[in-house]
């Protein structure tokens, strides 16, 4: 375990490299406290995207985790918040709340540092475990126009980890709240701007996952309008977890140019290592990129990457089918 | 009284105002009941679950208003599932078909579709008054129904709502020959309205008192508007962004002068600091102000804005305010009974904006304040017993402080006695909310003093079950109470079961009730719904039958004459 652990360790500055562009990387912290290490083993790797400003998506996913990790943890850390117990105060946000959950000086002062520490899991074997996107640590729930702000501001701001529903303020007003912070003048502020981003903050998060990854993420399908963005983001979204899983070590972080562009070459036209399926509302697989884009975002419900490989028979045939349908 | 003709004893019931008293005496006799129910004109219902819509239309057919409410109220804070409920169409279809002479209808947190408000404009003939507040599920098309349809419209009134833009087409909608509006607040609309179709209707309405523009209106047109329309009263202005060099701005400045009956304003979206001077000579006449939807203007020019603003009864304000500010509205306001002071900035690292002195200094210079909403970085007993000591009128006293069990700044004790206080002294408190750090003890001194209390919320609070079992012991009139992330239990939810019969509502999430202890309370007490509101995932692996030692995420009890509803999704379990 210890092995691992050290493995995981290293791997952290690499994958810490990963919080970049406009990407909130969500970590669940494995306990944080003394025994924290110890119920880690049980714990999976988690690492989740956190849509900008979702909060019931994040909400959702915090929920799942504590079902999940509830009977898992030892209760000897029985606190007021009783379902805390056991969280480190970031990942319990949802609940409990830094600082004031429990007294925890070692969570708090990673919380403090304003890093995202990755703590990973000894074995992410299982393959059911993996598919699934499991809620993390602390719902930094922010706008993508916040994100810069709130990286420095956990340092800033002690113990302000958002929670879900707090502060009790309407969410149109949060949009308020962001658009007034400086370097965002108010004449840039237009009618337009705030439409956008009132849709924005609506977002139409469906998951995706990639064949050989264990962990899944979300995509905000209404923050791209063609498919050539969506594709750079799957890239941007699992290159680096693709370089981390074959090499975990080595690079340090830097970003392999040539992993890069291997995901996203021929993601859509089938001609590459990879290719993105999607699920319909029927539940059908349907290659991504046949529909015009306001339909596909409209019936798209949850997006793969599949290598090109394993696009089997069956599947090719309802995608054929379904091909054949729209272009009737 | 049975002596009397019906049309005397109606008459009589005409001079009862409150819906409490009507409903009393409609419970006194036969007769009384059926004359009540028949000369009833208002109806609220205050939970839309509680009573079926077409018990409502049949005891009351001649009903000409009615409000009805839907979600809880944390669903304003995402705590509440979309798809959960609250669908107007069962109101709105059984008002149609039993009472087609209703005039006006109130929704708050309910779920309205176009279809709906299609319906609703075809059914009443005589319709006058829509009012949303935080709805959603319909879009602009729904409007120009409402529009199009209601020959005698006079208020459409949306607040808050999350409503689809699918055009302006809907303003034009409104006919020529109609001249009666008195209200039109569009300002929750995303998308741009036609301004000349918006300057036509707001001429041809001269009864127009109340005008509210969205974000999107631009100033120029904000300027026409008001030169045909200078006898508004309230208005929300738009955008309101201007260069104060420019020629438009001086017309804007003119218009507004003429607008001598303004007493209320809003809106100010973009508005910089520099085009406020256009409003002082006006904001002598104000008794409302509502600037939370301005964060360009920063704390000095708020404060220069203020003291032109002595007449002031109610201000919303962000905390970029101050301390400072707050100081220089306790010593112009001397009017001020509502005050909210909105956190400016959630997620950044601003510096504290307001703490507890702003609120002392309010205190003590507006005694007649009885309304608060304060966001603040934290507070401390002392404060609170000031406070206390200067307003004993607090009707409405909502504290929040935006760190989770943070205790008294200086003392770094928990703010029970400053909670104590408030309640001690504030005799009519109907409704509070608590932050901070908080144990068991604020819940003895709420129970033993809020005698008036009608709502609660609480949240990060308590040490045990006694918290909450004082709170249901002692408030008598308390109606709603909501809680989340406390940790009372099944002991504390059982305690006296028969107590939700007299409420409305109860509201507990992430709390350390159960599975079972719902379970107990469901069969205890068939004339309550209880529901427990379990968010999935498709793809969630845990079990589907969890056990009754599991912990309940979010549970929802409230009574009902209506059985269990039918219209719970798969997450909502009705016990």
């Amino acid at each position: 375990m210890e092995g691992d652990l050290k493995k995981g360790l290293e791997a952290c500055p690499q994958l810490l490299d990963l919080i970049a562009n406009e990407r909130e990387w969500l970590v669940k912290e494995g306990g944080g406290e003394a025994n924290g290490f110890g119920v880690a083993e049980e714990r999976k790797l988690e690492l989740r995207l956190a849509p900008p400003g979702e909060e019931d998506w994040v909400e959702e996913k915090e929920k799942r985790v504590e079902h999940s990790v509830k009977s898992i943890l030892p209760l000897g850390h029985l606190s007021k918040v009783a379902k805390s117990n056991g969280f480190n105060p970031c990942s319990g946000a949802k609940r409990g709340f830094l600082g004031a959950v429990e007294p925890n000086p070692e969570g708090f002062a990673q919380q403090q540092s304003g890093l995202l520490h990755l703590q990973s899991k000894a074995g992410m074997e299982k393959e059911q475990q993996s598919t699934e996107r499991k809620a993390s640590g602390p719902p930094i729930a922010v706008t993508a126009e916040n994100v810069a702000v709130s990286i420095n501001s956990s340092q800033a701001r002690t113990a302000t980890t958002p929670i879900v529903g707090w502060p009790p303020i309407r969410s149109f007003r949060k949009n308020i709240a962001s658009s007034s912070r400086p370097g965002l003048g108010t004449q840039n502020v237009s009618s337009e701007t705030a439409a956008k981003f009132e849709d924005d903050k609506k977002g139409l998060f469906v998951k995706i996952n990639m064949d050989g990854i264990p962990i899944g993420r979300k995509v905000d399908l209404k923050a791209y309008n063609n498919y050539e963005k969506l594709s750079l983001a799957v890239d941007e979204l699992f290159s680096a977890l693709l370089s981390a899983q074959r090499d975990p070590v080595a690079n340090g972080g830097q970003k392999n140019a040539k992993e890069k562009e291997t995901i996203s070459t021929g993601l859509l036209d089938g001609s590459g290592e990879y290719t993105l399926v999607y699920e319909d509302e029927e539940g059908d697989k349907m290659l991504v990129g046949d529909v015009p884009w306001d339909m596909f975002i409209s019936t798209a419900k949850r997006l793969r990457v599949l290598k090109s490989s394993n696009l089997s028979a069956s599947s090719l045939r309802s995608v054929s089918r379904k091909r054949t349908a729209t272009e009737c | 009284m049975t002596y009397f003709p019906e049309e005397v004893v109606e008459h009589i019931f005409d001079f009862l105002g409150s819906h409490g008293d009507r409903n009393t005496v409609s419970t006194v006799c036969k007769a009384w009941y059926r004359v009540e129910r028949l000369s009833r004109r208002n109806v609220f219902v205050g939970n839309c679950y509680a009573v079926r819509p077409e018990r409502v239309a049949a005891r009351f057919p001649r009903v000409r208003s009615l409000s009805v409410k839907g979600k809880p109220h944390f669903a304003d804070f995402n705590l509440v599932p979309p798809d959960w409920g609250g669908f107007a169409a069962t109101w709105i279809e059984a008002m149609a078909r039993g009472c087609p002479g209703l005039e006006e209808l109130r929704m708050k947190r309910m779920v309205v579709s176009d279809e709906c408000l299609e319906l609703l404009a075809r059914s009443f003939p005589n319709f006058k008054a829509l009012v949303l507040v935080s709805c959603e599920g319909f879009s602009t098309d729904g409007l120009a129904a409402i529009a199009t349809h209601c020959r005698s419209l006079k208020e459409l009134d949306l607040q808050e709502n999350e409503m689809e833009d699918r055009g302006p087409q809907w303003l034009s909608c409104f006919p020529d020959s109609c001249t009666s509006l008195i209200s039109l607040n569009f300002a929750c609309l995303k998308g741009e309205v036609n301004a000349g179709a918006l300057e036509r209707l707001v001429s041809r309405c001269p009864n127009l008192r109340s005008l509210r523009l969205n974000r999107a209106v631009s100033a120029e047109t904000l300027a026409k508007v008001l030169t045909k329309a200078p006898q508004l009263v309230d208005l929300g202005t738009g955008s309101f962004m201007l260069d104060h060099r420019s020629e438009a701005f001086h017309k804007l400045f003119d218009a507004i002068q003429k607008c001598k009956s303004l007493r209320s304003l809003s809106g100010f979206w973009d508005a910089s600091p520099l085009c406020l001077p256009a409003i002082y000579t006006i904001c002598a006449n104000l008794t409302g102000l509502n600037l939370s939807y301005a964060p360009a203007i920063q704390g000095f020019d708020l404060i220069k804005l203020i003291r032109h603003c002595w007449k002031l009864q109610r201000l919303w304000v962000l905390d970029s305010i101050g301390d400072k500010g707050l100081a220089v509205v306790a010593s112009t306001c001397k009017d001020l009974q509502e005050l909210r002071v909105f956190p400016s900035d959630i997620y950044g690292a601003g510096s504290a904006a307001v703490t507890e002195e702003g609120l002392v200094a309010i205190s003590s210079g507006c005694p007649k304040l009885n309304s608060l909403l304060y966001f603040c970085d934290q507070m401390t007993n002392a404060a609170l017993i000031t406070v206390a000591k200067n307003c004993p009128n607090f009707i409405r006293f909502r504290l929040c402080i935006l760190e989770p069990r943070k205790p008294d700044a200086v003392t770094n004790q928990p703010l029970d006695e400053g909670f104590g206080a408030i309640v001690q002294s504030c005799k009519d408190l109907r409704r509070l909310s608590l932050s901070g750090l908080l144990t068991d003890q604020v819940f003895l001194y709420i129970g033993m003093y809020a005698e008036r209390l009608e709502m609660l919320s609480i949240a990060f609070a308590g040490d045990s079950d006694k918290g909450m079992a004082y709170v249901l012991n002692g408030c008598k009139n308390l109606r709603k109470l909501e809680i989340r992330d406390s940790p009372f239990g099944d002991a504390a939810l059982l305690e006296d079961v028969g107590k939700y019969e007299t409420m409305r509502s109860l509201w507990m999430s992430s709390c350390d009730v159960t599975l079972g202890g719902c379970k107990v309370l469901a069969s205890k007490m068939p004339r309550l719904n209880v529901e427990v509101i379990n968010e999935r995932d498709e793809s969630d692996e845990l079990e589907e039958n969890p056990s009754d030692l599991h912990k309940v995420e979010k549970m929802y009890v409230y009574r009902t004459i209506a059985g269990p509803r039918n219209d719970a999704p798969d997450f909502v379990w009705i016990l």
